[in-house]
């Protein structure tokens, strides 16, 4: 095809059409979605995959999402990305390690693009204004896995895998170990670390060691529970899920698990930036959190082994987290080296930044946060 | 549901069994390379062969409902990665090392694109053989499920040793490896030789990567590997090219990978990453204590690295 005066004049007014059209467009919120992992891992990125699915569900909203970012400079390139060639408007990097230094250093570059990231690693004053982050006390959803798993228990011994000893990990334990104490004050829970979130042959390892030692209720806190999840199945113990609904990979030992419900607080934001509301203008809170109440967090059906003394403690505590009567961390507390941590009469509500920093694990946890 | 526990016998017991669960596929990947390697080759594909022979195993048996299916799958899957391999380093002038590099990332990465759909459901699992029935223990019935993989990677060291030193076919094969030259002159085909020792290794390679998927841990995940097929080629090292030091050297290695969690079951919490860290620890105290400037390696085929 020749070239001549006509067809040029015609794409010419083409293009421009294109680019009349993306100016209407700009009422539509493009959000974009960074995993660090595969979006069906039945895990910590498939809760934020299924997020995206949701909010997606609205007409408004366009969501661009990008799975198996790694936590290098590869998540810088991403973000710039999704902002110079999908004019995304609020980004979510959704890993722990995407904030310091990427997020931080994108996030100067691009001052009108809002950054919120999944975790407790924003500092009022300390980072720019179009940060903020989200979290969900899922340690709520946890402590009822902890109480059903304090039923189910025979041996007594509980087991924990978790990936590494930073203050999320260690508050769900704790959670873990109280609501499984409420219900068996003798019962303790076991920990291996594993040293990173994906490691599928350490965490099959750790659970048929803890399986050999007479654990018989398993969870978990690493990115992607379905080996530990089958590996429970197939030795024919109880298990309680994390991240997503994992019921379906051990249908007979399932007993509950805490969810995310991310789609829930991916909604809330983008009708906020509807409203041209923004971190920037401190119309968007930096910090947002929630647990059982708000909807942020859930937890999974109860699974077949589940008997109705633990049924109904578990829907006692769910009731008062409900109602916002109940109190995870409250002394008196001690942990596990004997130290008082809480005193009598003291309370961490939820909110508390200081149960963000958490560095201790509660008495009734075998394992230290010494790596 | 077992409430027994058996404390400290625990330890030696999970190390005993991660040695034969987490080794297979260290033993089939250095076998596989060790035959690559006598044929004066070396293939650092073989972390792709792994990835995509687990990815591969994966996705036939849940189509197909039949794990042995996925098993072959495998072993094809390989060998077609390993006849692309074979055929770049057969071209003059062609780095084995390099090629093995753009191998391996070729093959990762199209194990992640193609296994995509394959993470969340679950296939049909290889069947283990029970050696543990006389044991009123669970623990050490479960420590005692053998993988097929498992037996099958001994039988083919055994029969690789005797190949090796006792048939023509073996004796061929050490000539293209340490002088191919000297081959040529006795009218062996130098490069027909390494391409197929090339795609049979990258073929065990694979079903290395199907025990992965299919028996322990038994699951799809991009993670799944974490650098066992890089260091099942120090292995090869380590064990001189001698197939049947291989498979102590397979056990050694998937033992250290138990040391961590078993320890930390039974309260032993001081250390892990070291101990997580043991394998990669022996992979380098192997390459610090075999390299030296002054000696070739005792057993290393002579035409190894040489470029010819």
């Amino acid at each position: 095809m020749k070239i001549n005066r006509r067809i040029f004049l015609t794409a010419a007014a083409a293009l421009t059409a294109l680019q009349v059209t993306s100016l209407y467009a700009a009422d539509k919120v493009t959000m974009g979605f960074i995993y660090v992992g595969p979006k069906d891992d039945y895990g910590y990125n498939q809760a934020h995959a299924e997020g995206c699915a949701g909010v997606q569900k609205l007409s408004w909203v366009k969501g661009v999402e990008e799975a198996s970012v790694a936590e290098t400079t590869a998540v810088q390139e991403t973000m710039r990305n999704m902002i110079n060639l999908d004019g995304a408007q609020v980004i979510f990097p959704t890993s722990f390690g995407y904030f310091d230094p990427h997020i931080l250093k994108v996030a100067k570059q691009y001052p009108k693009v809002q950054f919120l990231h999944c975790g407790g690693m924003y500092t009022e004053g300390k980072h720019p204004a179009n940060v903020g982050s989200y979290f969900g006390y899922i340690d709520e959803a946890v402590y009822v896995s902890g109480v059903v798993a304090g039923h189910a228990t025979k041996s007594g011994k509980l087991g924990f895998i978790a990936a590494k000893p930073i203050p999320q990990v260690l508050r769900n334990i704790n959670a873990f170990t109280l609501g499984a104490r409420s219900a068996n004050p003798k019962a303790t829970v076991q920990v291996i670390f594993t040293g990173d979130w994906s490691m599928p042959v350490k965490e099959a390892e750790a659970a048929t060691s803890l399986i050999n030692q007479g654990v018989d209720v398993l969870t978990c806190h690493v990115d992607s529970p379905k080996v530990i999840l089958e590996t429970a199945e197939r030795r024919g113990i109880y298990v309680c899920g994390y991240h997503a609904d994992g019921s379906k990979l051990a249908p007979k030992g399932y007993l509950t698990g805490g969810e995310w419900n991310w789609s829930k607080v991916y909604t809330d934001y983008a009708e906020k930036v509807k409203a041209g509301k923004s971190l920037m203008a401190g119309t968007i809170p930096h910090l947002v959190r929630g647990g059982l109440k708000e909807g942020f967090v859930k937890c999974s059906n109860y699974g077949p082994a589940v008997d109705e003394s633990a049924k109904k403690d578990a829907e006692a505590a769910k009731a008062k987290f409900m109602d916002g009567t109940m109190v995870i961390f409250k002394g008196p507390l001690k942990d596990n080296a004997g130290k008082e941590i809480i005193p009598s009469g003291k309370e961490y509500k939820q909110q508390d930044l200081e149960l963000e920093s958490m560095g201790w694990l509660v008495e009734g946890v075998l394992g230290s946060t010494k790596s | 549901m077992n409430a027994e526990s058996i404390g400290w016998w625990g330890v030696p017991i999970g190390i005993l069994a991660g040695a034969i669960r987490g080794g297979t596929p260290f033993l089939l990947v250095s076998l596989g390379e060790c035959l690559t390697e006598k044929s004066g080759k070396i293939n650092l594909g073989l972390e792709g062969v792994l990835l995509m022979g687990a990815m591969t195993a994966y996705a036939i048996s849940y189509k197909s409902g039949s794990p042995w299916v996925g098993v072959m799958a495998a072993g094809i899957a390989g060998a077609v990665l390993g006849s692309i391999h074979a055929f770049l380093v057969s071209r003059p002038k062609v780095n084995d090392i390099a090629a093995g590099i753009a191998m391996l990332l070729f093959g990762t990465g199209f194990a992640f694109y193609l296994g995509k759909p394959f993470i969340q459901p679950s296939a049909p699992q290889l069947p283990g053989i029970s050696l543990g029935g006389w044991s009123h223990l669970p623990q050490i019935a479960a420590a005692l499920k053998i993988s097929p993989l498992f037996v099958l990677g001994v039988i083919i060291a055994f029969i690789m040793r005797w190949v090796f030193r006792s048939t023509r076919w073996g004796m061929q094969v050490r000539a293209v490896g340490d002088s191919p030259a000297a081959a040529r002159a006795m009218g062996v085909s130098v490069s027909k030789t390494r391409f197929i020792c090339i795609v049979a290794g990258s073929a065990m390679g694979g079903i290395g990567g199907a025990h992965l998927s299919l028996f322990y841990p038994g699951a799809w995940t991009e993670a799944i590997s974490s650098g066992q097929g890089l260091m099942a080629v120090a292995l090869v090292i380590f064990a001189r090219w001698n197939p049947v030091q291989c498979l102590w050297a397979s056990l050694l290695f998937g033992g250290a990978q138990a040391v961590g969690p078993s320890l930390q079951a039974v309260g032993i919490n001081t250390g892990y990453y070291l101990w997580n860290a043991s394998p990669y620890v022996l992979t380098l105290l192997v390459m610090i204590i075999t390299c030296s400037n002054k000696r070739t390696l005792a057993g290393a085929p002579g035409a190894l690295g040489a470029g010819s």
